[in-house]
Formats: structure tokens, sequence, C-alpha cells
């Protein structure tokens, strides 16, 4: 049982982000991991390498599905080509929940491929959560979003951003992937306080976290997934998990990737805050 | 400012090109100032100013596309040298802005382009467009739906002029003015040692690099782009081999694809029929043909010293 309606699966322990750099050891040694998140568009395609490799990983491990154009809060209908590959992706992979991020990224059919922010305004809480719910429909599996690190605000914004994330999930009735990390990330570029964003969450929607590294400029952090995670993130990971419960829980390292025990090491750190969590609960 | 309205502006902005010295442009989209234009919609903070936060987002468009082209097109960029590859690429990319949700396909409209815009490549033109069919190929039959293969056996059983053999939808066939394959394997050959070079030992293979590429002669090649156990090859075709494949793949029954195949060839008539038996017998043992209707990934069971391939541990792909 799940300690919220959105994380009933707690044998989703800790995970890692699949990555190419790291097929080799997985496949070969075969190395105890709770489960793999997989970036979908690498794996929503017709043949070849990457499904073979696939296969063999849903064979031994628990996949779960993460995705990064679905964009959300795109004012433009979800791409259909997209949801059928997607569609067919998530019976390949019997994914148990499905993510993407609450942000936009497309216009007029072009795309950016980044994760831009949203105006946090209550015509777009309304068109993201329709949005949700439409893609939710058509797959057939839970959504979760997530919050995306971001490097600029808008004049129009009428809410701060978890009041903005609040009112999509509640339209919506989905998940939320809580990357404390990336609150951390716009907690510093947007000068507010991250324990207030992860105490203003709706702790009983919180079905997965995600926690990462980041780099840090002058004048502005980057998230860019290539350090292991600073102590200011796990106390945010720790207070997340004294709100949202036992929750699933992955590490993301997408750029100078080192070996696979590295990162899986890095991952297990979450345990003890685990551990204390449910000790806490017990007592 | 409304959702669309706001999304409109602030692509236009990042979709923009850079400054020569990779900054964000003086001058809006639209004519005006770029100040004034992201002051329009961005708030500024105690430490960035509305320019500079758009700023972050239009060179993190323009950084993450062109390594997306430097990373599907290490030929072309060897051919063009890198600071003309990244101008052109940055012209591809304002001209063609990717229209998919995988970087996966910024690349296909490449080689259409780069014909309409003979300019970048000058008087490698030829050699340019043969290399992008080369790499976009790779692209295609790298991850290329595979299905149920015909074995050798059904294929002697199910023979006869009316039969129609379908190709794996993964299979490209080329027909190029160079040998771009060649040049294509020597230029990966170059990268995979970089990697674990000196620089001194860099320098000299930048140089035998570019003495390949000027070196290089036109020589009419015909060319089956596939896979074995899923790594892709280079495969030469024959020109009538070639002929031959290009009419299967258009649905032409077996009589009226080798009747077209070999309209002009110079082969004497008695050997055709002992060659052609060849040909299918190894197209068969490659799994190059389907099973009618099925769609069950199965890879191909035998391999060729024909077979090169163009990467070191099969093709690897970006995350999007």
């Amino acid at each position: 049982m799940g300690t919220n309606r959105f994380n009933n699966f707690t044998e989703y322990g800790i995970g890692i982000g699949l990555r190419q750099p790291h097929y080799d050891h997985i496949l070969s040694r075969k190395p105890v991991v709770d489960w793999f998140e997989i970036i979908s568009e690498n794996f929503m395609i017709d043949g070849g390498r990457p499904l073979q490799i696939l296969d063999q990983i849903l064979e031994q491990y628990k996949v779960v599905q993460h995705g990064v154009s679905m964009y959300f809060g795109s004012a433009e209908r979800p791409n259909r080509e997209h949801l059928r590959r997607l569609k067919e992706l998530v019976k390949r992979t019997k994914t148990p929940w499905l993510s993407d991020h609450l942000c936009w990224g497309s216009v007029d059919g072009r795309y950016t491929h980044d994760l831009l922010p949203m105006p946090y305004t209550f015509e777009a809480a309304k068109l993201t959560a329709q949005k949700v719910r439409e893609v939710r429909d058509y797959l057939e599996v839970p959504i979760a979003v997530e919050n995306v690190s971001s490097y600029a605000e808008y004049h129009v914004s009428e809410m701060t951003e978890w009041e903005f994330l609040n009112e999509v999930v509640e339209r919506a009735d989905c998940g939320i992937l809580l990357d404390v990390n990336n609150i951390y990330v716009s907690s510093q570029n947007h000068s507010f306080d991250p324990f207030i964003y992860v105490n203003g969450v709706p702790a009983e929607r919180v079905a997965q976290i995600h926690i990462a590294g980041h780099s840090k400029y002058r004048k502005y952090i980057l998230d860019t997934h290539d350090h292991p995670v600073i102590d200011p993130v796990w106390k945010l990971y720790e207070r997340a998990i004294q709100r949202a419960g036992h929750t699933a829980t992955l590490l993301e390292w997408d750029d100078s990737i080192p070996s696979f025990k590295e990162v899986h090491n890095e991952a297990l750190k979450a345990n003890r805050f685990l551990a204390a969590t449910a000790l806490a609960t017990a007592v | 400012m409304k959702l669309l309205e706001l999304q409109r502006t602030m692509a236009r902005a990042v979709m923009q090109p850079l400054t020569f010295t990779e900054r964000m442009q003086r001058t809006a989209p639209d004519g005006q100032p770029m100040r004034a234009y992201a002051a329009r919609f961005i708030k500024p903070n105690d430490r960035l100013t509305s320019f500079e936060r758009l700023e972050i987002y239009n060179r993190q468009y323009w950084f993450r596309l062109l390594s997306s082209m430097v990373e599907d097109f290490p030929g072309l960029r060897a051919v063009l040298g890198a600071a003309r590859f990244e101008a052109m690429s940055k012209a591809y990319i304002t001209d063609c802005p990717s229209r998919s949700f995988t970087l996966r396909n910024l690349g296909s409209q490449l080689e259409s382009w780069l014909h309409k815009n003979p300019r970048w490549a000058g008087k490698k033109q030829a050699l340019a467009l043969d290399i992008v069919k080369l790499e976009w190929a790779e692209i295609e039959a790298f991850d290329g739906q595979a299905e149920s293969p015909l074995r050798p056996e059904d294929l002697s059983a199910n023979a006869g002029a009316n039969l129609r053999l379908r190709l794996q939808p993964y299979i490209q066939l080329l027909s190029l003015r160079y040998p771009a394959d060649d040049l294509l394997l020597e230029i990966k050959n170059t990268s995979d040692e970089n990697e674990v070079a000196s620089n001194a030992f860099q320098e000299r293979r930048k140089r035998k690099r570019v003495q390949t590429v000027a070196k290089l002669k036109p020589a009419a090649i015909a060319l089956a782009v596939h896979r074995i156990d899923n790594s892709v090859y280079f495969r030469r075709l024959e020109p009538e081999e070639f002929a031959l494949l290009t009419e299967l793949k258009q649905g032409r029954t077996l009589q009226k694809a080798v009747a077209h195949a070999f309209i002009e060839t110079k082969v004497p008539p008695q050997e055709l029929p002992a060659l052609v038996q060849r040909w299918f017998h190894n197209w068969a043992a490659l799994g190059w043909f389907c099973q009618p209707d099925q769609k069950t990934e199965i890879s191909p069971r035998s391999t060729d010293p024909m077979n090169r391939k163009p990467t070191g541990a099969g093709r690897k792909r970006k995350i999007v």
C-alpha cells in the first residue's frame, strides 16, 4: 500500500535513469536495482538496437517511462503521432505510471526541444490540465507532472509556481513528480524559500521524486544533471519524504556520466532518508 | 498577454540565431531592440535583466540543436570543415526548424535543403549531398522497423515469376557519385581514435582527414545500408544488383524486376541465372526479405565480410 493514492507502487524504491554508457554493465553484471526510468522518446522508434536493449532490460527490471516532449503546457493540441508512438511504448513497457514536464516547448508545430517555463496564469492552468486529462485518457495510464527548473519569470503570472502546480494537478486529478533539485535550482534563480514550495505541494499527490545535481554559475544555477546531489537538495528530499511518505525516488544523471556504480551509490544515499521516514511512521 | 501569444513571442526570440560570439542578438525578430522585446514579457531579477534571462534559453536552444547536428552528420562536418558546417547548420535550422517531438528527425530535410542551397558546399556539393544521403540513411537503418525475415528455403519454395518480395523496411538503397562509404568509415575511425589520443596525434589525424576528403575522386557506387544483429553496415552492390533491389522495393513482381534490372547489363546472358541465384541467396541469408504481413522483430542470421560496419559498437542515439 502506498502512503497516498498516487504512490501506490511502494516496491519501486530507488531507481536510476537508464543511460547508454551503462547498457553493457547492466546487461552483463545484472546489478540489483529497484527500477529504471527511461526517456520515452529514445524508444519511440520502429526497431533496432534501442528496442532490443529495452526488451532485455524489461526481462529483468521494472521500468517507468519519463517523457521530455509532451509539453502539457503548449497552447497547441497534442501531436497525434507522438501519442500513437507513446502508447505503443506504454504497451511494451507496461509502465505503472508515466511522467512528463509541466512546461511548454513547441508552438505552431515548431519544437524548441527545451523545457520552457509556464506563465502561472489560470488560463494556462486550465489548458494544461485539460491536456493532461486528454493524454491520460488516450494512454490509459496514470500521469504525473514534473516541476521544471527555470531561469525566467513572466509579468503575466498570477500565482507562485507551486500554486500553479497545485491548480493544474487538482484540475487534472493527476499525480506529481516532485523534482526537489528543480525546486532548489528555481529557488536560487528566483529568490524564494524552497521549503515553502515543498510544504506547499499537495503531499497526497506526490507519485515520484527526482533528485539530481546541477551547475552553479555566477548569476544563476543551471539544471545540468552532471554532478552529485548537494546537501541542500537532500534536505529538501528529506522534507518531501516526511510529507509524502515512502515514494519512488529516482536519481537523474545525464551528462558527464560516471560509472554505473558511482551513479547507483549516489542514488542509494536516498535510503537513509527513506529509512528514517519509515521509522518515524512506525513509531 | 494570452498563452498562445506569449509562447509565440518567446519562441521567436529563442529560435532567433545567436551572434558570432554566441550571444543573443540585440535586435528582436520584430525589428525592435531585443531589450525592450524581452522586457515586454519577462521579469528581471536582482542579478539578471529580462534580456539576460531570455538569452539563457536562446543559447540553450542553439547549443542543443547544433550539437545534435554534429552528432548526426560527422561526415558532412569533415567535408565542409567545422566552421562552415556550423554556419550551414545554423542556416538549415533557421530555414527548417524541428517539427518533430524527437531530435532524431532534425536532419530529415537536410539533403533537400542542401540541394536548394548549394553555396554552403560550393565545389564539394556533389560529395556533400552524397555524404548527407549516407548519414541520413544510417539513421534510418539504425532504428527502422524489422520484420520476420524470409529464410533461403522459404524463398526457393515460393519462387515464381509473379512473386512480390518485400524488402525489410530498415534497408536503405543508395546510388552515390562518390565512394562516400569509404570516407565516412575513415572519419568515424579517426573520431574513435581521437577519443583517447593526444593533441599532437589529433592534429595529425585532422590533417589526414582533410587530405582524405581532398583526395576523394568521383566514382559511382551503389550501396545498401542495412543491419546485422542491430548494428548498421554498408554493403556495396553491383549496378544490376542495386537496380533489382530497387525494383523489388518498388513492389514489382520478380519477373518484371529482373527484366528491368538487366536492360542495360553487360553481364553475359548465360551467367545471369547463376548470378541472380547467388544474389538472392545472399540477400535471404542477410534477412533482407520479409515474411508477408508479419511484424515480429527477428535478427538476420548470417554475416558476410562484404558488410562493413560504420561504427565500432553500433550507432549510439542521443537523448532527445
